[in-house]
């Protein structure tokens, strides 16, 4: 009778931890990151400091994937919208850093919502279908206009907000936590319980008075603000934009992989799963080619058994214990 | 009781939908007023579930205004419709499965804004008010999905409430509930009367709502047929052709024709749950090889279920025999090779395929020889499939599409041929030539068909025996010609 979008992973119910648990432990993780520069090499702060940013990748998307109940198969686009901006301005203007950061924001807002607008009014499958070809199209254009973006050899960006290793850590760290808190506390403020009555049933939602396309559109906006934001943020912290580290496929895929892994629909998950993906590539990196099998076979088990992520699995031994 | 109504709240003038070539509702008209419950009754397909969907803004009207306190919000979206004092009760309830019932119904209390990060603190204390006069309270705390059946339809009506709406719509209000529990459902929704609200209560059948309503109206095949009290539509003489065929003649063989000793299909007693809502209950019945039996009930009294489970498809209690042999733990596609075959509501067909390829399917284990044997008996008993050989399923129409399932489930060679609602959605006209076929069939073969049905005028002709199913149970058996004396007030 009603109109429903696929629900995936739709499993079980998880043991829900409540606002203040999350937010506890949260604050307790982010304080032990911050000290961890004191006790560890720079070459562990240079794997995780990628990790906080793709971390925000995935929590932005669990946004939409989580409590939109919209499935966004191009993360990239957004990344690679603010990425890309930002850093065409810098090496063409020379704007200062957190002027050319803002406007690949922006550009990242006005791109998601040009997409947004017409893909939000198709059902079902048809709107990720509509994000990926939006990838396709954007790596696309970059190869095309290759004098502009570098095509595929890369873009430089001259500047960079630091060099020191220590600096560029604690301003991912800050920079993660403080998209983490702000999307958190929206995912359980009223309008995240709106959102996620408007992913679970249109229809409904829409008999109780609230503007489906409107609350979808916004959550839309907000995940395209932190994705273009932390997008931007990225290519002054790497110094180069690529094609392959920030618009293909396969980076988006690496998103989705890690919120689904972490936990859907409790943002700080996402982040918890972006962390470990990372992380656990590089401890594997000895094995050469093998390791990024191993992660996705990890990654796969975890999502086949423990549906609800690892933070259900972590919820659980916290639990018992 | 009608006395008691107040002003027009709601003013349905000519309103049409057409889906396609397909017209669901065509040219109603009726108006609620505050404090009345009117009933919109009538069958599967008759466009009554839809008028209300219309109403509410979920689907958009072909034709015709709909006034909600004079100004016309035909067309509009459905949360617009909901802010003018518009509320449906769904029948089928998908809470927020992570959030407790409580939190559930404050959902319903909140605005339609983006800005609002907090909720205001009145919002929890009316969220307890309503959890209370619900009789909600006691599980206030707890998640949705450790809720009983009646619980859950109780928090649909919560966050109803919730929106304090002028005008509350319910889709069939006691499907699925337990005596008792349909006794406290009445008495919230006569409690919206009471408050001044105007309540539309839509249902299949009269006696399900003929003690709240103060007014019905009936409709069948998206047209207004009756209007009045409920005693008065249950004796409108259209109502009364629609819901028991009125006269029809009837060709029933007396089961004593049937020679042989132990039935070719035993249900002995068989009951199933989906979840917490019972579908079936200590269901028996029996056929005899070469007897056309039907099974007659409203939507929801259990039929399709009752089909599936003999058909291996759903896990039942109770004991099901095939020619003398139990079928537990027989495999679905075991059970259709021994010929027992059921030909699904939803039809199955393969769209995309050729009307030819369907059938071919259907007779994929036959030889050569008897694969054109069969094709052209059945190209004389539909004689339309001859000419559509070519086409793809999808582009036949509804009655097309029926006779082609049936077909192909002829092609099997069934030893018993189940028909779940086959004339679901059809226009009379297809409705005649489809019994044309079953006629055919019953003369001509020695087939054994088991029918489900809720058109009771399409069930009965052919019928040698008939079981009434109401609410997972049978509460009827008998011959087809004394069905309208014995079962027929049930019924209605």
């Amino acid at each position: 009778m009603c109109a429903r979008a696929g629900s995936l992973g739709d499993g079980r119910p998880m043991p829900r931890l409540s606002v203040r648990e999350m937010s506890f432990a949260a604050i307790i993780v982010v304080a032990l990151a911050a000290a961890l520069p004191f006790f560890v090499s720079d070459y562990v702060l240079g794997v995780l400091t990628p990790g906080f940013y793709i971390a925000v990748f995935a929590m932005a998307w669990d946004l939409l994937f989580g409590f939109a109940n919209e499935v966004n198969f191009g993360p990239t686009f957004l990344i690679g919208l603010g990425a890309y901006a930002a850093g065409i301005i810098d090496n063409r203007l020379g704007w200062a850093i957190w002027l050319c950061v803002a406007a690949g924001t922006a550009a990242a807002v006005a791109g998601g919502l040009v997409l947004a607008l017409p893909a939000l009014r198709v059902r079902g499958p048809y709107f990720g279908l509509t994000t990926l070809v939006a990838v396709l199209i954007l790596s696309n254009l970059i190869v095309v206009f290759a004098d502009l973006t570098g095509g595929e050899i890369g873009l430089t960006v001259p500047d960079v907000i630091s060099i020191d290793a220590h600096a560029n850590y604690w301003i991912a760290l800050g920079f993660m936590s403080a998209s983490g808190a702000i999307l958190f506390a929206l995912s359980r403020s009223p309008m995240g319980l709106i959102l996620q009555a408007s992913g679970q049933d249109a229809v409904q939602a829409g008999a109780l008075g609230f503007n489906v396309t409107k609350h979808k559109l916004a959550a839309f906006t907000i995940s395209a603000f932190f994705s273009g934001l932390a997008g931007a943020l990225y290519v002054f912290y790497l110094g180069a934009a690529s094609v392959g580290t920030l618009v293909d496929v396969t980076v988006g895929v690496q998103v989705i992989i890690a919120a689904v892994l972490g936990g859907r629909r409790t943002i700080l998950g996402a982040a918890l799963g972006a962390i470990f993906l990372i992380g656990a590539t590089e401890a594997l990196r000895p094995l050469g080619e093998l390791a990024t099998l191993v992660v996705s076979a990890v990654a796969l088990l975890i999502v086949l058994f423990f549906p609800n992520g690892l933070i259900a699995l972590i919820a659980r031994v916290g639990g018992r214990a | 009781m009608t006395a008691r109504a107040g002003r027009t709240i709601v003013e349905v003038r000519g309103l049409t939908k057409r889906f396609g070539g397909l017209v669901a509702v065509n040219d109603v008209s009726f108006d609620i007023r505050a404090g009345e419950i009117l009933g919109l009754i009538g069958p599967n397909g008759s466009g009554k579930s839809t008028t209300m969907r219309l109403i509410m803004g979920v689907e958009r009207p072909s034709a015709g205004t709909i006034r909600i306190e004079g100004e016309d919000v035909a067309g509009w979206a459905a949360h617009r419709i909901a802010r003018r004092g518009v509320g449906l009760v769904f029948q089928h309830s998908r809470p927020l499965h992570r959030q407790t019932v409580i939190e559930n119904i404050k959902l319903a209390l909140l605005p339609d804004s983006l800005l609002q990060l907090v909720a205001d603190p009145q919002v929890e204390a009316r969220a307890r008010l309503i959890a209370d006069r619900v009789g909600l309270a006691g599980v206030a705390e707890r998640s949705p999905n450790t809720l009983p059946f009646a619980d859950l339809r109780k928090l649909e009506l919560a966050k109803a409430i919730a929106r304090d709406p002028r005008v509350v719509l319910i889709d069939e209000p006691f499907a699925g509930l337990a005596r008792t529990e349909t006794a406290a459902f009445s008495e919230l929704i006569r409690g919206f009367r009471a408050e001044g609200r105007a309540v539309l209560l839509v249902d299949h059948n009269v006696k399900s709502v003929a003690a709240l309503v103060d007014r019905v109206i009936a409709m069948y095949l998206g047209e207004r047929v009756a209007e009045g009290t409920a005693e008065e539509v249950m004796r409108d003489p259209t109502v009364r052709r629609v819901y028991l065929g009125g006269a029809i003649e009837t060709a029933a063989r007396p089961e004593s024709a049937f020679a042989d000793a132990t039935s070719l299909l035993q249900v002995k007693d068989i009951s199933v749950f989906y979840g917490k809502a019972q579908a079936l209950e200590g269901v028996s019945l029996h056929v005899h090889e070469g007897e056309f039996v039907s099974v007659v009930g409203l939507n929801g009294a259990g039929k399709t279920t009752l089909f599936n489970a003999i058909s291996g498809l759903v896990p039942y209690a109770g004991e099901i025999l095939w020619g003398g042999e139990a079928l537990r733990g027989r495999s679905p596609a075991n059970i259709a090779r021994s010929g027992l075959v059921q030909c699904p509501e939803t039809r199955e067909l393969f769209g995309d395929m050729t009307v030819r390829e369907n059938l071919d399917l259907g007779g994929h284990h036959l030889g050569q020889g008897e694969i054109a044997d069969r094709l052209a008996w059945l190209f004389e008993l539909f004689p339309i499939l001859r000419d559509r050989q070519r086409q793809t399923a999808v582009t036949l129409s509804g009655g097309e599409q029926q006779m082609l399932a049936i077909a192909r489930a002829l092609m099997t060679r069934p030893k018993l041929l189940i028909l779940d609602e086959p004339t679901l959605g059809l226009a009379p006209v297809v409705l005649e030539q489809l019994s044309k076929a079953l006629e055919r069939l019953r003369r001509t073969t020695s087939i054994t068909i088991l029918l489900g049905e809720q058109n009771v005028t399409f069930a009965l002709p052919h019928a040698d025996r008939v079981y009434v199913l109401e609410h997972a149970r049978i509460v009827w058996e008998g011959e087809p010609a004394r069905f309208a004396a014995e079962a027929g007030t049930g019924y209605l």
